[in-house]
């Protein structure tokens, strides 16, 4: 089975502990976060394992890429410090399941469009921006197929994605495609972060949506009529693998002639949707998760945000309605971007 | 047989009275296993002086006469077991009357739920009455008819428990009232008058129902379905009993089922909250979630899977596409909630020997005074064999439920037979007794709730 590739000399010699320290959950100064990541390292009972509502965020703030949220996860499972109740966790892993037969392979050999878990959401990848762009699996059916597992780090197990993934790189791979854009950046970290980190081979290149997006709308440069809009990005937590693709959101904004509201939460400050949190074991997970969301919603709200971008369709479905309520329009950035084109979008 | 088919062209024109085949067809199936029973003739009255002369009509050539709602119980209730006249009601759909401060309305029988549900959306906004689980082609009627539960059925019980006044065509061919209409005043209320309950819940084996005096309750602004799950389904009873002591959910409905695999071996219950404001939603969430359910959530026997989710009905019916075909029919039984974990490991094992995947739902009916347990059985349409598998499944489980201690609602004819077999002596002379008063002819849905002798 495969390991993960954690540098522990790295960690020990790091100095900053940026990984708990800059947490925005847990309230850890350097030396408190030097005691309980050594405790991790060692495989010892710290209540940052507890306490951790999974955000990925320290993926990101680590200095040194050496993968602190991926040992969270996997002592969380090695030490059965489960971050969510057991039914949640049996329900999430029985959901990747695939049951309405084996997935139907086009060969494409070049550049596909990789829906993963949303093939219901085609209607999000329309218009000139995608065209010549082959979906690689279309079919709701059989999209538990092309199902990157990423999920599972919330579930506290490594374990499952680790199982699964092969068959899942295998059947992608089985299409021939030499470059895969990813419709979501969960799907897009598993290959490029997680996989690496892990040892297993990815025979296809990635291609983060928001830097597909961006290229066709060079492409399409004489098209655009700037928007005008001030818009809030609700960054996802599967952005924290990719955070070298982050600079994407605002070059896109440039380009599109779109304002990024000046608000507290965003950037590495970013709050996550709380989907996770919702649920988790921890004594009062539901009023934090309703409490950080409220946060998250009025920080966009008194920073005059138009518009909500989302690029997760998890985060959609779940600041969607509320951010809605508040009259700031929620929008998948694929959408913006054709609004700035003059495509209508549904 | 001419002259019956002349006269019923009398009594409701041309368009509305059929003998032909094509369309005697469609009135010998149901969605269910039952094999097709046709009848010699079919038809649709507008108004209930046209019920009454086609009842009596019947009486005279001593032909069975079958009320037909939205043909949506599956268990082949309303199909012609003895031929005869089968009597659609649908075209009897209007709204006579809204009484907002009352909360209640007077419908013809046939209006489908649907009907109701849209018009009091687009004209009585905070108003709702209780929907059934069936498609909205289901009538009030052929609900009532069956003893009928809704999505209102935690707070206010079975759909019959919400009837102000009834209408109805005796067998004979009279028209009773019952209830404050019955005095001429108004439609507000059933009681105190002597009870009669000679309607609700008898397949329409003793009168047809022509007009019903439904409440209706509060609408409020907002709505949503939360959703704890569990794994162990011994947890179900008393999670239900919490949360109905709460007694904020407008339904509770537990469910489980092997597809899809998310479902397999879990037990979800779907809590709807209703709220005028925010604020009356999260201190409901607050209370059900922080305060009962928070022991199971902390020790991670249970678990937060959703919440602020759209409403969904139960839709049981999508069990109908496990198996290619589309066919489905289940067993209902109202249980006593403590039964949940015995239903739904019977249940798992008949659809396990008849390789059907299982389905199951209990719906909680008052303050844990009952619920409907269902058990869904798939089928394929086009393959026999499935559908015999499927049939002998209901009858396995309408046995099950015998054994333990349920009480089979809306029952099959096999039903029906099981639980007369059991049935007290006297009570099963009493309802011979008054059948037979009050349908002298027996020309009322014959073949249903038939006592022997």
């Amino acid at each position: 089975m495969y390991e993960l590739r954690f540098d522990e000399d790295m960690c020990f010699a790091c100095g900053t502990y940026d990984c708990l320290v800059k947490c925005q959950h847990l309230e850890l100064d350097p030396e408190m976060a030097r005691i309980e990541i050594e405790k991790i390292i060692h495989s010892e009972d710290s209540f940052v394992l507890h306490d951790c509502v999974t955000c990925y965020a320290c993926e990101e703030y680590c200095p040194n890429g050496n993968h602190p949220f991926y040992l969270i996860v996997q002592k969380q499972e090695e030490l059965n410090i489960s971050p969510l109740p057991e039914p949640l966790i049996k329900q999430g892993v029985q959901m990747g399941i695939p049951f309405r037969g084996e997935p139907e392979i086009q060969e494409i050999n070049g550049t596909a469009l990789n829906m993963g878990v949303f093939s219901q959401l085609t209607n999000r990848v329309q218009g000139r921006l995608f065209e010549g762009l082959t979906i690689m699996s279309d079919d709701p059916r059989k999209m538990f197929h092309y199902f990157c597992q990423l999920m599972y780090l919330h579930y506290g197990k490594t374990s499952v994605i680790n199982e699964r993934l092969k068959k899942v790189i295998d059947t992608i791979a089985a299409h021939k495609v030499t470059e895969v854009v990813h419709f979501h950046d969960e799907c897009f970290g598993t290959y490029t972060s997680y996989a690496p980190a892990f040892g297993i081979d990815v025979p296809f290149k990635s291609i983060h949506l928001f830097e597909y997006l961006f290229n066709k709308l060079e492409e399409l440069k004489s098209d655009i009529k700037p928007l005008n809009y001030k818009v809030a990005y609700q960054r996802p937590c599967s952005s924290r693998l990719s955070s070298d693709k982050h600079r994407f959101v605002s070059k896109i904004f440039d380009l599109i002639g779109v304002e990024p509201v000046d608000r507290e939460y965003v950037d590495e400050n970013a709050m996550c949707c709380g989907a996770t949190i919702m649920g988790q074991k921890k004594e009062g997970s539901r009023q934090y998760c309703a409490e950080i969301q409220r946060k998250n919603i009025e920080d966009m709200k008194s920073a005059g945000a138009q518009i909500c971008v989302f690029n997760c369709p998890a985060c959609m479905q779940t600041l969607g309605k509320p951010v809605g309520k508040t009259g700031i329009m929620p929008l998948f950035m694929s959408d913006l971007c054709r609004l700035a084109i003059g495509e209508k979008v549904a | 047989m001419g002259s019956i088919y002349n006269a019923l062209i009398e009594i409701v024109g041309e368009d509305y009275a059929s003998n032909r085949q094509e369309e005697l067809f469609t009135y010998s199936k149901d969605l269910g296993t039952s094999e097709p029973q046709w009848p010699e003739y079919v038809v649709a009255p507008k108004t209930t002086e046209a019920v009454q002369k086609i009842v009596r009509l019947a009486n005279k050539e001593k032909i069975a006469i079958v009320p037909l709602g939205g043909g949506m119980t599956l268990a082949g209730l309303a199909l012609p077991l003895k031929g005869g006249i089968t009597i659609d009601m649908k075209r009897m759909e209007k709204i006579i009357e809204v009484n907002e401060s009352g909360r209640y309305m007077v419908v013809e029988a046939g209006v489908s739920q649907g009907k109701i549900t849209s018009y009091l959306h687009k004209h009585h906004t905070h108003l709702m009455h209780s929907e059934t689980g069936a498609p909205p082609a289901a009538t009030v009627g052929g609900n009532l008819a069956i003893h009928g539960q809704g999505d209102l059925a935690h707070p206010y019980g079975f759909n019959s428990d919400m009837v102000n006044g009834l209408e109805v065509i005796l067998p004979t061919g009279e028209i009773a009232r019952f209830g404050s209409c019955a005095i001429d005043s108004g439609w507000y209320t059933m009681h105190p008058l002597p009870d009669l309950g000679l309607f609700l819940g008898w397949n329409g084996t003793t009168g047809i129902i022509t007009k019903v005096s439904l409440r209706l309750f509060p609408n409020k602004k907002i709505r949503e379905m939360d959703l704890f799950a569990v794994e162990n389904e011994a947890l179900i009873p008393e999670i239900l009993y919490e949360l109905t002591h709460v007694g904020f959910s407008e339904d509770l409905v537990a469910f489980s089922s092997e597809i899809p695999p998310m479902m397999n071996k879990l037990h979800s219950i779907s809590i709807v909250i209703t709220g005028d404001s925010e604020e009356e939603i999260e201190f409901k969430r607050h209370l059900i979630f922080d305060v009962k359910l928070a022991k199971y959530i902390r020790s991670g026997v249970g678990g937060i899977a959703a919440v602020s989710q759209d409403r969904q009905r139960p839709q049981i019916s999508k069990s109908a596409d496990w198996k290619k075909g589309g066919g489905f029919e289940y067993v209902g039984a109202i249980m006593p909630v403590s039964a949940y974990p015995e239903c739904y490991r019977r249940g798992a094992e008949i659809s396990a020997r008849h390789d059907i995947p299982y389905t199951v739902l209990g719906r909680v009916i008052g303050s844990s005074h009952g619920m409907m347990f269902s058990w869904s059985y798939a089928f394929n349409r086009a393959d026999p064999e499935t559908v015999r598998h499927a049939r002998e499944a209901l009858h396995e489980t309408d046995e099950q439920v015998m054994e333990l201690n349920g009480t089979i609602w809306k029952p099959a004819v096999f039903g029906q037979k099981l639980m007369m077999d059991r049935m007290d002596t006297n009570t099963l002379q009493l309802m011979k007794k008054v059948k037979n008063l009050l349908d002298p002819n027996g020309i009322m849905n014959p073949g249903n709730w038939e006592v022997g002798q």
